[in-house]
Parts: C-alpha cells; sequence; structure tokens
C-alpha cells in the first residue's frame, strides 16, 4: 500500500506543478514511512518542504497557500497529532470556501496514517473519524485497498475541496494488492462491495475491511453469505451503498477501531435505520473499541476488533430468526 | 526613516477620520439591533491606516483580524461594502471578491498568522512580489499559532508583516496579566527575525516602521513584527462594559493622546486641514457609509443560501437537505 501511495504523489506533482507537499520528515527524509519517497530529489525543496514539528501550522500555511493557488497536500505524521492541528483543520480549513463563499479554493489535502495494530506509544493510534465526519466542508477517506490508497488519494489531490486520507498505519506494509498503472481515479464518496453476499452485511473500512473480508471467506465454508461494504469514504458518505446493502441482506453488523460512543459507526448505523428498517431482520450490531483512550501495546490487541469479534458479531445478528 | 509626504499624511487622515465617524454610525446601528455584535475600532485608526498606506494594495495582502476593516478603505469601497454585509449577518460579507486581495474578518484569534506564512510561501513559490500584512492583537500573541506561525516564517524567510496592535487590553485582560516579556516586540527574538516597537498613535511612525518592513521582505530578507502600542479608546465589543475594568484615570490619559486628533492638530498646524475639510470628510464618509448599508440591507438572500459554497458539490445528503429546507420554506433556490 505504502508504494501505491507514493506513486500517486510522484504522478500527482508531476501532472500538476501547482502541488506542494509539506510535513514533519517528508522532504529529506522521504517520511518516517517513506511515503514521500524520492519527492524531493524528483521535485526540489520549492515544493517538498520539511515543517518544523508543528502540526497547527502545518494545517494553517496549507490555507495559506491554498488561498495564493498553490495545491497543498500536507503530511501528518500520526493522526492523533493532528489533535494539535484541530482547531485549524476544523476552523478553518473546513470552513474556508463557506465563509468566503467559495472566493477561495480549498484545494487541500492532508494524509495521515492511522489505527493500531503496530505497538506504537500512545497518540500514535487514534481514531478521529467520528470528529472529523463531523465537520461539514471536510471530506475523508480512508482506503483499505492499495489500488484504493492510490485511486482515492489522487482523487484526494484533485478534488477542489479539503481532503483528509486516512492511511491505516497497519495496512502501510501489511496490506499488499494489484495496483493499476497509471491515472488510476476512485470517486470520493462511493462505496465498493468487498465481498459478496446476502445473508449478512458487515459494514467497514480501512484495516477493519482486511479483518472482515477474512471473517466473510472463513464463514463462507460454513456456508455462510457474508457481504462486506467497504465504505472508503467517511464523507461523503455513500447512502445509497449503505441503503442497498442493507436492504439486500437484512442484517448488518458495523465494524470500527476507534470507542463506541460517538464514534463514526453510530452515524452509519443511524443510516441504516432512516433508509432501510423496513428491510432489517434483526437488531444492528456494532464492533468497536472500548470507550476508553486507545490503550497501550499489551492491552491493544483486545481493544481492536479481530476476525474473532467480527465473526461473533455476524453470528449474532444471525440468531434472530 | 520613510516619513510619510504631506500629500500621504492628508490621505491618511482622511481615511481616520472616516473609520471614525463610520464607527460611530455602525455603534448606534448595533444599539438599534440592526446589526450584530461588533468590535469598535477607536484608537486603532492611526496604526491600521498607517500601516496600509505604506502598502501597495495591488499587490500587497491584508490579513485583518476584526477590528480593522473600516480604516482600510485605501483598499477600495468594496471592503466597506463586504463589512456591512458581515455586520448584518449575510453569508455575502465573507465573499472578498477576487482581486481584491483582503481577507474577511477572522474571530478564531490568531488563527490568521499561519494563514499569512502560507499565503506569503505561496507568493514566493509562483513569484508574485506581494507582500502579506497580518493584523494580530496583545491577546492573540499568547495562541499557540502565533508561535507556531512566527517560528515557520522565520524558517522560510517569507514576505510577511506581522503588525501586533497592542491596544493594552485583551478584553479586561492588561498586558502585564498576558506576558512577562518586556514587549510583544521582544518575541520576535525567537523567531530569528527583527522585531520593532512603534508609536501606534502615530501615523507616520508606522507608516515608517511598514515600509521598512516592507522593504525588508521584498528584498527576500524575511519577516518582521512590529508592535504598534495604542490604547482601545471604546469597549471591546458592543457587548463588552469596559467601565467594569479599565480605570477611568488610564482611559482620559489616553484620550489625551487620541491618535485621530493628534494627526489632525498636526495637518492643521501646517494648513492642511481645517474644520470645514473635516466637516466634508465627515459627511462624505457617512454619505457612503449610509448608501452602502442601504445596498447591504437590500442585499438577496435565497431560501437555500445556508447550503451554498459548503463544498464545491452537494453531496447525496446535502442535495435531500437542501430539497426539504426548500419545501420548508416554499422557497425557491438560488
Amino acid at each position: 500500500m505504502l508504494d501505491a501511495i507514493n506513486e500517486a504523489l510522484h504522478a500527482e506533482m508531476a501532472r500538476d506543478d501547482r502541488i506542494v507537499v509539506l510535513g514533519e520528515d517528508v522532504a529529506r527524509n522521504g517520511g518516517v514511512f517513506r511515503a514521500t519517497e524520492g519527492l524531493f530529489e524528483k521535485f526540489g525543496e520549492e515544493r517538498v518542504i520539511d515543517t518544523p514539528i508543528s502540526e497547527g501550522v502545518i494545517a494553517g500555511s496549507a490555507v495559506g497557500l491554498a488561498m495564493a493557488g498553490l495545491v497543498p497536500v500536507a503530511e501528518i505524521q500520526f493522526l492523533g497529532f493532528a489533535y494539535q492541528a484541530m482547531h485549524q483543520i476544523a476552523g478553518q480549513v473546513a470552513r474556508l470556501r463557506y465563509r468566503t463563499r467559495s472566493r477561495f479554493e480549498p484545494q487541500i489535502t492532508f494524509r495521515a496514517p492511522f489505527g493500531g495494530g503496530v505497538r506504537t506509544p500512545e497518540l500514535h493510534s487514534d481514531s478521529l473519524e467520528g470528529q472529523l465526519g463531523n465537520l461539514p466542508g471536510l471530506k475523508v477517506v480512508a482506503p483499505a485497498t492499495a489500488a484504493d490508497a492510490k485511486g482515492l488519494l489522487a482523487a484526494a489531490i484533485r478534488d477542489p475541496d479539503p481532503v483528509v486520507v486516512l492511511e491505516p498505519l497497519r495496512g502501510y506494509r501489511g496490506i499488499r494488492g494489484e495496483v493499476p498503472d497509471g491515472d488510476h481515479l476512485v470517486p470520493l464518496g462511493s462505496a465498493r462491495t468487498a465481498r459478496p453476499g446476502d445473508d449478512v452485511v458487515v459494514i467497514a473500512w480501512s484495516y477493519q475491511v482486511e479483518l472482515a473480508c477474512r471473517v466473510s471467506d472463513r464463514l463462507a465454508e460454513e456456508g455462510l453469505s457474508v457481504r462486506v461494504l467497504d465504505l472508503r469514504s467517511i464523507a461523503p458518505l455513500d447512502v445509497a451503498a449503505i441503503a442497498d446493502a442493507a436492504e439486500a441482506c437484512g442484517r448488518v453488523v458495523v465494524t470500527e477501531e476507534a470507542a463506541q460512543t460517538g464514534g463514526f459507526g453510530g452515524e452509519v448505523v443511524a443510516t441504516v435505520v432512516e433508509e432501510a428498517f423496513w428491510s432489517l431482520e434483526a437488531p444492528v450490531v456494532r464492533v468497536s473499541g472500548y470507550d476508553v483512550p486507545y490503550p497501550v501495546g499489551m492491552l491493544e490487541e483486545r481493544y481492536i476488533p479481530d476476525e474473532d469479534r467480527i465473526a461473533a458479531a455476524v453470528r449474532r445478528v444471525l440468531e434472530v430468526a | 526613516m520613510t516619513r510619510p509626504t504631506d500629500e500621504q499624511r492628508r490621505g491618511m487622515l482622511v481615511d481616520m477620520v472616516t473609520a471614525r465617524v463610520q464607527a460611530q454610525r455602525l455603534w448606534n446601528l448595533q444599539r438599534q439591533g440592526r446589526v450584530g455584535t461588533l468590535a469598535p475600532i477607536d484608537g486603532h485608526e492611526a496604526a491600521i491606516v498607517g500601516a496600509v498606506h505604506a502598502l501597495d494594495p495591488d499587490h500587497d495582502w491584508v490579513i485583518p483580524q476584526y477590528r480593522e476593516p473600516l480604516a482600510l478603505r485605501r483598499y477600495g469601497t468594496e471592503v466597506l461594502d463586504r463589512f456591512l454585509l458581515y455586520n448584518i449577518g449575510h453569508p455575502a460579507g465573507g465573499h472578498l471578491p477576487a482581486p481584491l486581495r483582503v481577507l474577511p474578518n477572522q474571530i478564531s484569534l490568531a488563527t490568521q498568522l499561519p494563514h499569512a506564512v502560507g499565503l506569503a510561501k505561496g507568493l514566493t513559490l509562483q513569484h508574485d512580489s506581494g507582500v502579506v500584512l497580518v493584523f494580530f492583537g496583545d491577546g492573540s500573541s499568547s495562541e499557540g499559532d502565533f508561535y507556531e506561525a512566527g517560528n515557520f516564517a522565520g524558517v522560510l524567510g517569507v514576505p510577511v508583516i506581522f503588525l501586533c496592535l497592542n491596544n493594552q487590553w485583551a478584553i479586561s485582560t492588561p498586558t502585564h496579566l498576558q506576558t512577562a516579556a518586556e514587549s510583544f516586540a521582544a518575541k520576535a527574538a525567537a523567531f530569528g527575525f527583527p522585531g520593532v516597537r512603534v508609536d501606534g498613535n502615530d501615523a507616520g511612525a508606522v507608516y515608517d516602521a511598514v515600509d521598512t518592513a516592507r522593504d525588508r521582505a521584498r528584498a527576500g530578507s524575511g519577516p518582521t513584527l512590529i508592535e504598534a502600542t495604542l490604547y482601545r479608546l471604546g469597549a471591546h465589543t458592543t457587548a463588552d462594559d469596559p467601565t467594569r475594568y479599565v480605570p477611568p484615570e488610564d482611559l482620559e490619559a489616553a484620550r489625551r493622546d487620541d491618535p485621530v486628533d493628534r494627526l489632525r492638530e498636526e495637518l492643521v498646524a501646517l494648513g492642511l486641514w481645517d474644520d470645514a475639510v473635516n466637516a466634508e470628510v465627515e459627511a462624505e464618509a457617512l454619505d457612503i457609509f449610509d448608501d452602502a448599508f442601504e445596498r447591504a440591507c437590500a442585499m438577496p438572500l435565497s431560501d437555500d443560501a445556508m447550503l451554498d459554497h459548503c463544498l464545491a458539490e452537494d453531496t447525496q445528503r446535502m442535495a435531500r437537505q437542501r430539497e426539504r429546507l426548500l419545501a420548508d420554506t416554499g422557497g425557491a433556490g438560488g
């Protein structure tokens, strides 16, 4: 997946010379995960900018760069550090178009790794889809495959509105797959059926899709048909795809890594209820982290929904006759 | 030293007197319930007008905080038009159309400072010779964004002028509770670029400081922090009662050094201003204001304006919300 992201950045920067990449360690070091590898050498220090450790000014200067007509692609080294930029992301980036009545096109992309499973110290693994998804004016995408990581990033960079691209930390090297050559765009706001099925649908995004697919494959051996709907996009939300999947299956599981209360999964459940209530054959079941801050290493495997918890949820939603 | 010419000083006084009387008009409209909460400009006129007169409106950008717009007449009448729309709560008030190099008010203090750094960097990358002047206050200097922006600006060496209007008060908090530093200008030392302190009641001195900073920026030598010291002669906002905390004797002393009176007296002594001119300028300022206010109040507003300009295109949900909103209001889209 990392190679797909790097490929998209190279291709987009070559395509549009208004694009400027900025962030901590993105230039000379090629990013701490090497996502921006080779950009500095190819495009130079004017377009690939190492910033001070200063998330607020990374986000805030992106606003100014966009006002000047450039297309900033900023990296937040870990999403949990975006708390220190949230006043700019929520208060400024997300409402730049709205408050200036489109005088300024906020063509700004943020990339940030997030999610757990790699034994990072505190705050590196927080999932903020719930917070970010509740900011009108902001788009949020979360690819689950290498191909989508390329296609969604390219689409995000070209989108006239600000987009946060959430990249699964565990997927950087853990998710592998075919990536289309050349120009590859995945429209923002379009979900994807990751596994067909009609007994139950598991709705997920990012690394949880990978786990849900494994569960689907496992349960297929028992004769269960488990569809997996990969949202790909938190905002805009593909309401129609959620409705279709819920209507087709009648039983729904929603899984996410964040804490349960106020998590984005709640919004997905509300959408299912609003759109497909009369098709439901059982109450929707949620799988999520616990209502605690993301825990330290020895606890994280219990915190993150794993295949067993997702499989158990699928069985539970099937129990109702 | 680049002191402004007499003709420039006269132009500054026109703008300062204009801002003063228009601010009074605006205050009255607020008291009549015709505009929303606002922050009066009284006492800040010389610093703002002096600063923008050192700029080239065709090239240089101005990023206000929220007290400045009435003193930005140099950037054209559109600024007043939009500011009045802003004050009546019309969404078009935030739209300062191109090619105007002025941003709308910023309410979240100090967040405009990182914007200024990015904008200045962007201008440099596009080989645009413009300089960015960004206003903020003594209180805003306590925000993290001030330090992050100053630090990054120093590292990048971008053409930006940070202009701190130190009016001694952040609502009720006096400067000695805001910082233990010797001055706000002194904070530039940590950023690696010059910090200067000027008398903010002296329009010419502010002009000079900004002119010098602008030359420096255009020469590629980087940012400057300017602290203009002045005194807030009015309330923080229309919702504030400064008699609860401003010592009357301090206010009285500050009024004796009113920046508008000061320049007026200087120009009267030089034979460049008199009562007749003053009356004429005030009358014209009010005519322009009243005309702009009338136009602002007549500005149409579609029933679904609320949903416009959030994103370039409505999402599936927003399209439905727009439909419902129009059904609820019985209106038509704009």
